[in-house]
């Protein structure tokens, strides 16, 4: 089954699974029109075959126990072989590249950590763990690569993840996948996968506004948010840690969440901590201010910048470069 | 077999199977509303801070004294089931308009708590009356307030018409006995859409106020 | 009992006037209404698809806009989906048998049937009215937030009309029930019920239980769209995965509506043309109910990219498995049926064994969705699409066509042609592979669906299916035109033409207003087709010239 290329080890092992599910679905339907077609043969009104009499069962319970039990092993099978691979999905690598990917109506915009920006089209390198960031501006869309047998829906205002390593060079396309407007068929760019020298060449000759984080620095001033938060080389005007938590380390960090379950800050947490999005988690009164919601004000891009920035500033994150890949956040 | 009642053998057996299709509708009834208590069950977990700011901003005063109106609405109306168990013809509409009488009361008031909420801008949208961090929940609390209020107030009308109904037959079935199973049927509904209110009163008046 | 030309005394022609139509009470009166309007939506849908498929031949798309093709889809899966397939056998087959399988003189309520009929014809209205005033471009699922903020589509009449007939179905339903419960002829007991009347029942569980949940959600989302706030916006921090939970509560057990009548009516044609029990009955019976029951569990196979947690996507996979086992006892019992019978290949059989065909084609591709990492690669392409249509078309609506074929003498008084109706349906057969069979490979190689143009290397295998359908749609069409013909030029019908064993074969064809002459009584089992021949030797032996 392999006119649609693997460009990675997962999509052998999916091909695989399909292999397995067609040959049993073909065992089945060979029994099923098979035994039909016996049948009509056999017991069709004027057929020359002669019918002997003990071949119709009169006992059933035998046999319903039999092909319920058959049919049950043969599922559960099945079920364990699926669930395994997926939940790969939900386990990034450490040390994955991330790249933020935003959807809009009707086109990709992705974002490297080095400030690169492409609209439609993505480039990474073989054969190393890449990790997707995926948030939409607008409506539900879906990111989808048939050559790597991948996708994931991509909803407004939260973060979801893919990851993957290329084993394969080539462009490939990729598409959205979900329903997402009239335009919702021309929302199709391109993967390209280049070895490691290409890549590298790709990325210096790729005009970038500064890395990502420097982006978010600048943000993180214009927006005001150096006025009440610390950050280690911007503390607030009067210095002082009662107006706001700091930002110095807390990216990564196991925090009580608002129901007191620990919870690791990764680039959900901080993304709807901006827009107000997620469950504030200190109780009122606790700082001397209140943070506005930045929903609205900024776009997912620039958030997506800010995370960036404030990733660099625990001390296990090189910069740009989130070594401490984050779990991706289940949904709710 | 009287041609009139088929596909019924008996009266009884029309009555019961009356009965029945109310329990069933009802059932259906329970999911409708069930599908609201979802939206509670997640919202108010994970936006409790605004979920409990709207429902601090819900008016208690009149909330509870709707809510005795109903239980009381309800403990009158069996008094005419019970009127017309006995075959008491003339007690079942005093007793059933009573009923009514406080349905209309309740949403009068309701009307009137409504018309509170919108001055003081608490229906959803861009002149929300409540902002800060706290200002997306308390809407999604108020969005779901609005529309449970009026599909239960619309249910509400739907049982007066039904109590009017009842009397209405009573009246000018004169002499003849109505059968208890009709008023029973009604009943069975009135019930119901007092039992709704009771699961809204706290979600929307209590549960987060304190 | 031959019919006496001239002074017919059936239900069909006793009070021929327009009034005395449209304010009946006869439940068999009410499924022909009925039978009238979702075929005018088949056709409705049919034109849809059929201008879809036309639309696909060219990569670049060859007839109409995008915003055109997307009004286009959503059109064909809403009015396939509420106005022909949920309805399609329950209101029309099953208002006719109910009360004849059950013997009973009607359902147990006469005039809440009427008025489903009513909700049903304005659910119609506002849907078409909003589809081609101004039309709506969200798919059938509705998905917010595209449909509440983005879209400028008439959403309200068509959430409008779509929330209509989920009463018109819950009407159904509790009657149904009611009438399974309280209607039964003497001797009728649950055992003895035709394994119609099971699937029917099981179906109608699901109409009342699942229908409110789509009810409220559609309400939500009216709200949200006409107020521009609500409970699923981003915006406020609402969750648009709330509105996909809710819709897929109500849509997955919805799809089992779509399929267990089907179930129903070739369990009965299966026995009959086997002239043979049904194999395992009270296996076949509970499968229904337990489908019924499990299908409101597995929901969340539709969201296993969507970004709910693992561990919900990992309950859901193990449950859709699970559901899939009764219908797998579905399949199996049949060919023990077929196992030793005298089997006639009469239209009705041929649709039949369609169905079981093709359901199974589609119940196995759908373990391919149901195991979680093959789904992430073909959901949301073409494969899902082939998926439903080998259920709902291949495995329905061929179902739909053999209960037709099969009731026909009953309902009309006349025969179809015997030879017409078994072309038509090896003609259904062959279009409906073709048409359908080239997704799969579509969807294998990454094609989404919803695609108003896509890349040429789709081409050919698009063409292919578009043969198809130009085939399929011939195959429809001719039914239609025999039907017509046969309702005046067929030949007249005996009570009992398929020799078959179901109380509606014991009261004359067409049957009287009152369907049985004399109240029946049960004395024997279902499908007992021993009693039945003694029965008929006994009748042969009082009446020598009769
Ligand atoms: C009548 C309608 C109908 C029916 C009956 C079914 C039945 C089933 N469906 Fe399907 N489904 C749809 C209509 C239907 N479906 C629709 C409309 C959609 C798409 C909605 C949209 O997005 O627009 C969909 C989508 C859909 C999805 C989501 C795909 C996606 O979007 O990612 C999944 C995933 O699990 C699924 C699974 C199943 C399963 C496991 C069954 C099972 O019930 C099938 C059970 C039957 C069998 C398995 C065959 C018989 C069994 C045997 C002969 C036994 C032997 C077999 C073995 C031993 C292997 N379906
Ligand atoms: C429930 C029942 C049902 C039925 C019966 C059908 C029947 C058919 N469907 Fe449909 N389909 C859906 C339910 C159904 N479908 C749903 C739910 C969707 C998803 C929508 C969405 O994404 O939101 C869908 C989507 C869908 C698509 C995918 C669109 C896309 O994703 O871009 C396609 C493409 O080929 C398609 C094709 C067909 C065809 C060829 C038929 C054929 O079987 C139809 C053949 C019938 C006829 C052609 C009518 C008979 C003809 C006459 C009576 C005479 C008049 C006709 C002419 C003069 C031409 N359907
Ligand atoms: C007026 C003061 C103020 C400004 C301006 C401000 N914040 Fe905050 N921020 C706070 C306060 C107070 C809290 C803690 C209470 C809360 O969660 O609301 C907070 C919490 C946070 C948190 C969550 C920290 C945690 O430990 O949960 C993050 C992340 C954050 N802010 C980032 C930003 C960014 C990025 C900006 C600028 C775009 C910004 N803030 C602007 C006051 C401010
Ligand atoms: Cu974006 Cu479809
Ligand atoms: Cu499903």
């Amino acid at each position: 089954m392999s006119w649609l290329p693997e460009a990675s080890s997962h999509a052998g092992r999916v091909d695989v699974l399909l292999a397995g599910l067609v040959l049993i679905s073909l065992a089945v339907l060979g029994l099923v029109f098979g035994l039909m077609f016996l049948n009509i043969i056999r017991f069709r009104v004027g057929s020359q075959m002669p019918v002997p009499h003990e071949v119709v069962a009169h006992k059933s319970w035998r046999f319903e126990i039999g092909w319920t039990t058959a049919t049950l092993v043969i599922f559960f099978a099945l079920f364990v072989w699926a669930a395994r691979l997926y939940v790969v999905g939900f386990q990034p690598p450490a040390g994955a590249i991330q790249i933020y990917v935003t959807g809009k109506q009707w086109m990709w915009k992705v974002q490297y950590p080095g400030g690169q920006r492409e609209i439609n089209s993505l480039h990474v390198p073989l054969g190393r763990a890449v990790q997707l960031l995926l948030t939409s501006e607008d409506v539900i869309h879906d990111f989808s690569i048939p050559v790597l047998r991948i996708k994931h829906d991509v909803l407004p205002g939260r973060y979801q993840s893919l990851w993957f390593i290329a084993t394969r060079t080539g462009s490939f396309r990729f598409y959205c996948t979900q329903f997402c407007g009239i335009g919702h068929s021309r929302m199709t760019g391109t993967l390209v996968v280049l070895n490691s020298t290409d890549y590298a060449d790709w990325l210096d000759h790729t005009p970038a506004s500064g890395s990502l984080a420097t982006r978010g620095e600048a943000l993180f001033i214009s927006n005001g948010c150096s006025g009440c938060h610390v950050s280690g080389r911007y503390p607030p005007d009067a210095q002082e840690p009662g107006r706001a938590p700091s930002m110095v380390g807390l990216y990564g960090s196991i925090v009580p969440g608002p129901d007191g379950r620990p919870v690791r800050v990764d680039g959900a947490f901080v993304h709807d901590a901006i827009l107000h999005t997620g469950a504030g988690r200190f109780p009122k009164g606790r700082y001397t201010t209140e943070m506005p919601s930045f929903r609205g004000v900024l776009g997912e891009d620039e958030l997506a910048a800010l995370v960036a920035y404030i990733q660099t500033l625990s001390s296990s994150t090189p910069p740009g470069m989130g070594a401490l890949a984050s779990p991706p956040r289940e949904g709710r | 077999m009287a041609e009139h009642l088929a596909p019924y053998d008996t009266p009884l057996h029309r009555d019961e199977t009356a009965v029945a299709g109310m329990w069933l509708f009802l059932a259906s009834e329970v999911l409708l509303f069930g599908g609201l208590f979802l939206v509670v069950l997640v919202y108010s977990h994970t936006h409790a801070a605004g979920w409990a700011a709207g429902v601090r901003h819900t008016n208690l005063a009149i909330g509870s004294v709707n809510t005795l109106l109903l239980i009381s609405s309800s403990a009158i109306y069996t008094l005419a089931t019970e009127a017309a168990r006995q075959g008491h013809e003339r007690r079942i509409i005093p007793a059933a308009l009573g009923a009514a009488g406080m349905g209309m009361t309740f949403l009068v008031l309701k009307g009137w708590e409504w018309r509170l909420e919108f001055r003081e801008h608490l229906f959803p949208g861009p002149d929300f009356a409540i902002s800060g961090p706290e200002a997306g929940g308390a809407q999604l609390f108020y969005s779901f307030y609005f529309l449970a209020t009026a599909l239960h107030g619309l249910h509400m009308l739907v049982g007066i018409g039904l109590i009017v109904w009842v009397c209405y037959r009573v009246r000018t079935h004169g002499g003849r006995p109505v059968s208890p199973m009709v008023v029973d049927v009604v009943g069975l509904y009135w019930s119901f859409v007092d039992l709704v209110w009771i699961l809204l009163f706290p979600v929307l008046y209590l549960i987060g106020r304190a | 009992m031959a019919p006496m030309p001239g002074s017919e005394r059936n239900y069909l022609w006793q009070d021929g006037t327009v009034r005395s139509w449209l304010l009946t009470t006869d439940h068999k009166r009410i499924a022909l209404l009925y039978m009238a309007s979702i075929t005018v939506f088949f056709v409705l849908g049919g034109i849809a698809a059929a201008l879809i498929r036309l639309h696909l031949i060219v990569p670049t798309g060859a007839i109409v806009s995008d915003e055109t093709y997307s009004r286009l889809f959503t059109l064909h899966g809403i009015v396939m989906v509420w106005l022909f397939l949920v309805p399609s056998i329950p209101v029309t087959l099953g208002n006719f048998l109910v009360p004849l399988m059950l013997g009973a003189r009607d359902l147990a309520f006469p005039r809440l049937n009427l008025l489903s009929w009513y909700l049903f014809v304005m659910a119609g209205m506002l849907v078409v009215y909003g589809l081609f005033r101004g039309g709506l471009e969200t798919g059938w699922t509705f998905y917010t937030p595209l449909s509440t903020d983005y879209t400028q589509g008439r959403v309200l009449p068509v959430v409008a009309g779509v929330f209509l007939s989920g009463f018109s179905s819950i009407a159904t339903g509790v009657n149904f029930i009611i009438s399974i419960h309280q209607l039964r002829a003497p001797g009728m007991t649950w055992y003895r019920l035709p394994l119609m009347l099971w699937a029917l029942y099981a179906t109608s569980v699901i109409f009342v239980l699942a229908t409110p949940v789509l009810g409220i959600t559609l309400l939500l989302l009216g709200f949200e769209h006409f107020f521009h706030v609500g409970v699923f916006d981003p915006a406020l921090g609402g969750d648009p995965l709330l509105f996909q939970h809710l819709f897929w509560f109500y849509s997955h057990p919805a799809v089992y509506i779509m399929i267990l009548p089907g179930m129903g009516v070739v369990s009965e044609v299966v026995s009959t043309f086997c002239h043979k029990p049904v194999f395992g009955y009270r296996f076949v019976a509970w499968s229904s109910i337990s489908i019924a029951a499990i299908g409101f569990l597995v929901w969340g196979h539709h969201m296993f990219v969507a970004g709910t947690s693992l561990y919900a996507a990992v309950v859901f996979s193990m449950l859709s498995f699970l559901v899939s086992v009764p219908s797998a006892i579905k399949v199996f019992n049949w060919l023990g049926t077929m196992h030793g019978g005298a089997i006639r290949l009469d239209t009705p059989m041929l649709y039949a064994m369609g169905f079981i065909g093709l359901f199974t084609v589609g119940g196995l591709t759908g373990l391919f969705l149901a195991s979680l990492a093959s789904d992430v690669h073909l959901t949301q392409t073409y494969f899902v699409v082939a998926h439903f249509h080998y259920i709902m078309v291949g495995g329905m609506v061929s179902a739909y066509f053999a209960g037709l074929h099969y009731w026909w003498p009953k309902i009309t008084g006349r025969m179809y042609p015997e030879m017409w109706g078994r072309t038509a349906a090896a003609l259904l057969f062959f279009g409906f592979n073709l048409t359908f069979f080239p997704q799969f490979l579509l969807g294998y190689e990454g094609m989404p669906r919803r695609y108003a143009t896509y890349p040429a290397q789709f081409q050919v295998l698009n063409v292919l299916s578009s043969a198809g359908a130009s085939i399929l749609a011939l195959a429809y069409v001719l039914p239609l035109v025999y039907f017509t013909w046969s309702l005046f030029r067929g030949a007249r019908a005996t009570d009992n033409p398929w020799q078959a064993t179901g109380l509606e074969w014991r009261t004359s064809s067409p049957p009287p207003t009152e369907n049985f002459a004399q109240a029946p009584i049960v004395t024997h089992e279902a499908y007992d087709y021993a009693a039945l021949a003694q029965a008929e030797d006994a009748t042969r032996r009082e009446t020598p010239h009769g």
